[in-house]
C-alpha cells in the first residue's frame, strides 16, 4: 500500500529526534509568549523554554494539562493566536460543565488534512475509493476531520454522517462504497441491518473499514471483517489534540502508527504521573509539536495504551501504539474495587459471543453500594422460557463476579432505553448520590 | 548534514541565541529568516566558529565541530559567503579566488580547474580577473564572494544576506545564481531578510525571533503563513521583493 508521505513517515529515528526537538522548542516559545495559562505555569516552576529545554526529555519537567483545565479555559482562553487567525472551531463531547473548545488556523487545517490522509492511506484508501463517512458532522472533530483528509487523498467522499442505517446501506450499495468509516460498533450495526434487510454483503463493493471513536478488540475486528468482507483498521484521534489523525493502523494491523513528527507521546502511570518506559501500559500523554491555534503541552488523554517501539514491517519508522485498553479516568470504584466498564463488556461478550449494549449503574441502598448492570434485550438474549432466561442472567452474573470480585445485579431492559450521549451508550452511571 | 542542538551564544552579556536548534539535510536549501537583531548572523558566526557557543552542539556530517577554528571548519567543508561580501578589495579578482581555495593550495591543478569553472559561471569575473576587487560593482562583488566560497569546494554553502545593499535587478540575478546552485544539488543555508525571495527558492525555512526559533516548515508553507506574511513580507511588498 502506498505511504502518503514516505519522506516523513519513514524518516530515520535520528532525524525524527532533531525535527521534534526543533518543533518542540518553537511550540514552547510560542505558548510561553502567547498563552497566559502556560506562561503562568512555566513561571511557577521556574521553567524558561529557552534555557531549560535542551533535550526533548526536558519536557518531563513540565506539569500535565488536564481535560478539566481545558474545560475551564472555555471558550478561547487557551488559544495561542488571536481569534482572527482562527478559521475553524470545534468542541469535544464533554461530560463536564463546559465543553472543551479547540481552534484551528489555516495552517492547522492543512496539517490536519494531511495527517488524516496519512492514516487513511495506511488503512488502504486511495483516490480510486468511494468513502462513506458515518461520523457526526458538526462541532465534533470526527466527521469533518476525516472528510477533508479523504478529499486530499482524492477519494470520492460520501458525507452521510450518522444514523438512518437503512439509508446508509442503500447508499453503500447503490454508490458502490468501498471504504466505510465508522465506529466499530456501528460497523456491526450495519452488518446486522444488512442481514435484516435480506441483503448479501458479498455483493457490496466494500474493501476496507476504518474504525475509530471507541475502544474495541480483536474479536470485534474479526467479526467486522468476516461479516462485511472488509479489512478493518483501527485509528486514534482526540479533539483536544487535533481530532482524527493522531495515530492510525497500517494494513499489517499490528498497532497504530503515531504521527510522531507532529505529536510527542509519553506513557505515564495515571496514579503517580511517572513517565513509564516504552512498552509499558499506562495513560497516554500527548504534546502537539506543530499546532498553532490550540497547542497542548503534556495533555492527559485519559486513554490507556502502550507504545510499541519495535519497527513495523510496513517500513514506517513511527512508533505504534496499542489499542486503547480503556479510559483511566473512568475507573469506577464500587465497594473499594476498581472497575473499568469496558472490561465488564468484554466479559459479557464471552457469554453470547456478541458484545451486548450495556450500562453499569452504581446505586446506594442504605449505606451499601450496589452495582447493577443493565443490559438491553435483543433477540439473542431473549428466551420464551423463564428458566432459560434466568440461566442466562445467572451466567452473566457469575462471569462478571468472577472477573471483578463483586456480584452485580443484572437487569434486562428494553432495547434502546439506556441513557445515551452523542449516540453512544454511557457505560457508567452513578446514582449513588440520588438514591 | 548540519545539525544544531539547543545553541546558546552570548555577545558579552547579551544572550543572542537562546536554545536554537536547526538542521540542514544533504541537498537541501534551507532559509533562515528573521528581522534585524533576531540573531541570524550570530547563528552563522557560531556555525563558522567565529564566535563560541556557550551551550549546545553543532554537528557537521556526524562530527561535533564545536570549538573548531574557522579554518578547520572550512576544511570540514563549510564555506561562508559573508554578509556585506567582505571581499579583499585591494587584491585582484584572481587573488581573491586563490584565497578562497587556500585549503587546496597544494593542489595547483585543481585550483586552476576550479578557477576556470568560476570564470565559466561568471564570465564577467574573467574579464575583470586582473582588476582590483574593490573596483567591482556590488553585484559583481557578490558573484566574486560566492565564487571565492565555492573555491573551497564546500559540502555546505552558507550565504549571509546575499541580497543586502544590492539593487532590485541585481538581487534578482543573485537569487537566480542561488537557484542554479541549488539545482546543481548543492546544500545551502540561506540567511535572508528578504523573506519572500528566500522562501521561494528554499525547501524549508526557519523563523528566528529575538534569538529564539518560533516557526519552521516548508518554504511554501511559510510563504503562505499569516504570521510570516504580516511580520516579514508586508502588504504590497510583492512588487519590490519578488525575485
Amino acid at each position: 500500500m502506498p505511504i502518503w508521505q514516505p519522506d516523513k513517515e519513514c524518516m530515520s529515528r535520528d532525524q525524527l529526534q532533531q525535527v521534534r526537538l526543533e518543533r518542540l522548542q518553537s511550540t514552547l516559545n510560542r505558548v510561553y509568549r502567547n498563552v497566559s495559562f502556560y506562561h503562568r505555569r512555566f513561571k511557577d516552576i521556574g521553567f524558561s523554554p529557552e534555557a531549560d529545554l535542551t533535550d526533548i526529555k526536558d519536557l518531563e519537567r513540565l506539569p500535565f494539562t488536564t481535560s478539566l483545565e481545558v474545560s475551564e479555559s472555555y471558550p478561547y482562553e487557551m488559544f495561542a493566536v488571536p481569534l482572527r487567525e482562527v478559521v475553524r472551531v470545534h468542541s469535544s463531547s464533554g461530560t463536564m460543565t463546559n465543553p472543551r473548545v479547540v481552534g484551528y488556523t489555516r495552517q492547522d487545517l492543512k496539517t490536519w488534512r494531511n495527517l488524516v490522509a496519512r492514516i487513511l492511506s495506511a488503512g488502504g484508501v486511495t483516490q480510486d475509493d468511494v468513502i462513506q463517512v458515518t461520523f457526526t458532522y458538526g462541532l465534533l472533530t470526527g466527521g469533518l476531520g476525516i472528510h477533508y483528509g479523504a478529499e486530499l487523498v482524492g477519494a470520492s467522499v460520501l458525507p452521510t454522517s450518522v444514523g438512518r442505517t437503512e439509508r446508509q446501506i442503500k447508499i453503500m450499495q447503490d454508490f458502490r462504497t468501498t471504504v466505510l468509516v465508522s465506529t466499530p460498533s456501528y460497523a456491526l450495526v450495519v452488518a446486522d441491518c444488512i442481514e435484516e434487510m435480506g441483503l448479501d454483503p458479498k455483493t457490496f463493493s466494500l474493501k476496507y473499514c476504518i474504525c475509530a471513536g471507541e475502544p474495541w478488540n480483536e474479536k470485534m475486528r474479526t467479526e467486522i471483517e468476516q461479516r462485511l468482507f472488509v479489512k478493518a483498521t483501527d485509528n486514534y484521534g482526540i479533539s483536544e489534540v487535533i481530532g482524527p489523525g493522531v495515530a492510525g493502523e497500517c494494513l499489517e494491523q499490528a498497532g497504530m502508527h503515531l504521527q510522531e513528527d507532529h505529536f510527542y507521546a509519553e506513557i505515564i502511570n495515571p496514579q503517580t504521573g511517572a513517565v513509564l518506559d516504552p512498552g509499558e501500559e499506562g495513560e497516554l500523554v500527548l504534546t502537539t509539536l506543530t499546532k498553532e491555534a490550540f497547542p497542548v503541552i503534556r495533555y492527559r488523554t485519559g486513554d490507556l495504551c502502550r507504545l510499541i517501539p519495535e519497527p513495523c514491517t510496513c517500513s514506517r519508522t513511527f512508533w505504534r501504539m496499542s489499542r486503547i485498553k480503556g479510559r483511566c479516568d473512568d475507573v469506577v470504584v464500587i465497594k473499594g474495587i476498581n472497575i473499568i466498564p469496558e472490561r465488564v463488556g468484554d466479559v459479557l461478550q464471552q457469554v453470547k459471543g456478541r458484545r451486548p449494549v450495556y450500562q453499569l449503574v452504581a446505586i446506594r441502598q442504605g449505606h451499601k453500594d450496589q452495582l447493577e448492570i443493565w443490559v438491553e434485550v435483543t433477540e439473542e438474549l431473549f428466551f420464551d422460557k423463564m428458566r432459560e432466561q434466568r440461566a442466562l442472567v445467572d451466567v452473566m452474573r457469575q462471569k462478571v463476579a468472577n472477573f471483578i470480585g463483586i456480584t452485580p445485579r443484572i437487569k434486562l431492559v428494553e432495547s434502546g432505553s439506556l441513557e445515551r450521549e452523542n449516540g453512544e451508550v454511557k457505560l457508567f452511571v452513578d446514582r449513588r448520590q440520588n438514591s | 548534514m548540519l545539525t544544531l542542538k539547543s545553541i546558546h551564544t552570548y555577545y558579552g552579556s547579551i544572550h543572542a541565541l537562546k536554545g536554537v536548534s536547526l538542521h540542514v539535510r544533504s541537498g537541501e536549501t534551507v532559509a533562515l529568516i528573521g528581522a534585524n537583531g533576531a540573531g541570524k548572523s550570530t547563528l552563522v558566526s557560531t556555525i563558522c566558529g567565529l564566535v563560541k557557543s556557550r551551550k549546545g552542539t553543532v554537528e557537521f556530517q556526524g562530527k561535533n565541530i564545536n570549538g573548531y577554528s574557522p579554518e578547520d571548519i572550512v576544511r570540514e567543508g563549510i564555506a561562508l559567503v559573508p554578509e556585506g561580501r567582505q571581499i579583499f578589495s585591494t587584491l585582484t579578482v584572481e587573488a581573491n579566488l586563490q584565497m578562497g581555495g587556500f585549503i587546496h593550495r597544494r593542489n595547483g591543478r585543481q585550483m586552476l580547474q576550479d578557477m576556470e569553472r568560476m570564470y565559466e559561471r561568471f564570465p564577467i569575473l574573467r574579464q575583470r580577473s586582473q582588476q582590483l576587487a574593490g573596483t567591482l560593482s556590488g553585484g559583481e562583488q557578490q558573484m566574486l564572494a560566492i565564487s571565492r566560497a565555492l573555491m573551497a569546494r564546500p559540502e555546505l554553502l552558507i550565504l549571509d544576506e546575499p541580497s543586502m545593499g544590492l539593487a532590485p535587478l541585481i538581487i534578482k540575478e543573485i537569487f537566480n545564481i542561488i537557484r542554479e546552485l541549488r539545482e546543481e544539488g548543492r546544500t545551502i543555508l540561506l540567511i535572508e531578510q528578504n523573506a519572500r525571495a528566500a522562501l521561494q527558492i528554499s525547501d524549508r525555512g526557519y523563523v528566528l525571533e529575538t534569538g529564539k526559533m518560533v516557526l519552521q516548515g516548508e518554504g511554501a508553507m511559510l510563504l503562505e503563513h499569516r504570521e510570516v506574511k504580516r511580520a516579514y513580507l508586508g502588504k504590497g511588498a510583492k512588487q519590490i521583493w519578488e525575485a
